[in-house]
């Protein structure tokens, strides 16, 4: 089942928020997850895993180092 | 006494505690009386001996964000909101970081955080443990928690000596401003161990009360019918920072920590030293720190826990080093034991006490044990002299550990 980028940003958003408080709303493409959210590699680590219960898309490590911005991971999680 | 020694003073108090969520909350609730100790409803109470405990007043997750508190040991919890009480409580001063100093411990450290990802981990492997398992399991991570928040450079610590925990971090945050290390120190314990595994390893020791039919009365120091401790959770914190910094910007100054005194037993691992040897070198040399005299010791805050063993040697101690004539009291009998947190709050109880010339009471004690003869405040809280007076804090730990802090009032 096909999902949609609009749905993956907003369950993106939803994690993003239970894990660093962060609005859900502030989680948008272009933003960088170091440089714009504030998100430490420890949290990024919960958010990976989370991502993957939510979407059943494994991010492995040596991947989820280039995911620089939001929309590569949104990217990564539909592709 | 060397006179030009620094002077050490307390000018912010933080706590969360059976009694309450804040210092000026448990502080009414101990003059009146009033106990933190309940039933346990959690199932797990049914296969332990011991049904009952003190839990903190105010879950720390209803104060702190969730994002925070998910990563964060209870322990860490209570200790961060203690901190941040404490801090404001000193007017947030401004000091540069490298002359900035935490010590803060725990006796247990992040008990709960292990043996719940303990279950993960069987259950589902090590990639579904949190990446913050580490730090919060950590005894240290309080500290590293506090220091970050204020930006503390001058040195982070956590020194961990059981149930003396929280005294001994004030002593080791008194040696770095005397030594000149640090202006302002960030101080105290704290502990979240009300777990199944805790209550059944210290009833193994056959340290606890198992008064399950009236839980209130369980913590009884003294009384002849002590049965043993009562398990409690939360943290105390102070802000201790050097007069001459504190004068300068104006702070209001609680009072003076005035000494600090540590001795070990070298006897046994958990069980008090019978003649009370270790109890008298600790309240010696806290005297001689502080340059002060017994006379000059109006109250205690003992560290009488209503174990059989160890509360009446407590008092023939402090008979025989400082006098009968201090007003000794055991919070404990409504706190229960924070163990590496008691430190932190009865350190707390003794400056109040100097500062509003009151002594809490001692509550539950029906029949005083032979023994016992120090002047122990009974029931309702007895008042403190005007004037230049002193008290001191005792705590004690398993290992041997005996420290005591000596306060004076400004």
């Amino acid at each position: 089942m096909a999902v949609t980028e609009q749905e993956i940003l907003a369950g993106l958003g939803k994690i993003i928020n239970e894990i660093t408080g962060i609005p859900a709303a502030e989680v948008t493409p272009e933003k960088s997850f170091v440089d714009d959210l504030d998100i430490d590699s420890l949290s990024m680590v919960e958010i990976a895993v989370a991502a993957q219960d939510e979407f059943g898309v494994e991010i492995p490590d040596d991947q989820l180092k280039h995911l620089k911005t939001v929309k590569d991971v949104v990217n990564f999680i539909q592709n | 006494m060397s006179t030009d020694r620094v002077r050490v003073v307390v000018t912010g108090l933080g706590a969360t505690t059976p009694l309450g969520g804040d210092v000026a909350s448990t502080w009414s609730a101990l003059l009146a009386g009033r106990t933190g100790v309940a039933s346990l409803t959690e199932e797990w109470v049914d296969t332990l001996p011991v049904k009952f405990a003190a839990r903190a007043a105010v879950e720390p997750t209803e104060v702190l964000p969730r994002p925070e508190s998910r990563r964060l040991d209870r322990a860490e919890q209570f200790a961060l909101i203690a901190a941040r009480e404490a801090w404001q409580d000193a007017g947030a001063p401004k000091v540069a970081p490298d002359r900035l100093g935490v010590v803060v411990g725990s006796g247990i450290g992040g008990i709960t955080t292990i043996l719940a990802a303990y279950d993960v981990y069987k259950e589902k492997g090590w990639q579904r443990l949190s990446p913050f398992t580490v730090p919060m399991l950590m005894p240290n991570g309080s500290a590293g928690w506090i220091g970050i928040e204020i930006g503390a450079t001058a040195g982070v610590h956590a020194t961990v000596s059981a149930c003396a925990t929280g005294a001994e971090s004030i002593g080791y945050a008194m040696d770095m401003i005397r030594s000149g290390r640090a202006d302002v120190v960030v101080a105290g314990g704290t502990e979240a161990a009300i777990h199944p595994l805790n209550i059944g390893s210290f009833a193994a020791m056959r340290a606890m009360s198992t008064r399950n039919d009236d839980p209130a009365h369980a913590s009884r120091p003294w009384d002849r019918d002590r049965d043993g401790f009562v398990l409690g959770e939360g943290a105390g914190i102070i802000v201790l920072e050097s007069e001459q910094h504190a004068l300068a910007r104006g702070a209001r100054v609680y009072a003076t920590a005035a000494g600090i005194g540590y001795s070990g037993d070298a006897h046994h691992i958990a069980q008090p030293e019978p003649t009370g040897a270790g109890l008298r070198a600790v309240a010696r040399r806290v005297l001689a720190d502080a340059g002060l005299t017994g006379a000059d010791i109006r109250h205690v805050n003992a560290h009488s826990t209503s174990t059989p063993a160890g509360d009446v040697v407590e008092t023939i101690a402090i008979r025989d080093v400082i006098g009968d004539h201090p007003l000794v009291t055991s919070t404990k009998s409504m706190t229960g034991h924070l163990l590496g947190g008691a430190g932190g709050i009865e350190s707390i109880f003794t400056i109040k006490a100097l500062q509003e010339r009151v002594v809490p009471p001692t509550v539950n004690v029906e029949n005083l044990d032979e023994g016992v003869e120090v002047d122990v405040v009974l029931d309702q809280p007895r008042p403190l002299p005007q004037g230049q007076i002193a008290a001191i804090n005792n705590s004690f730990g398993f290992g041997g550990h005996n420290v005591a802090v000596a306060f004076t009032s400004v």
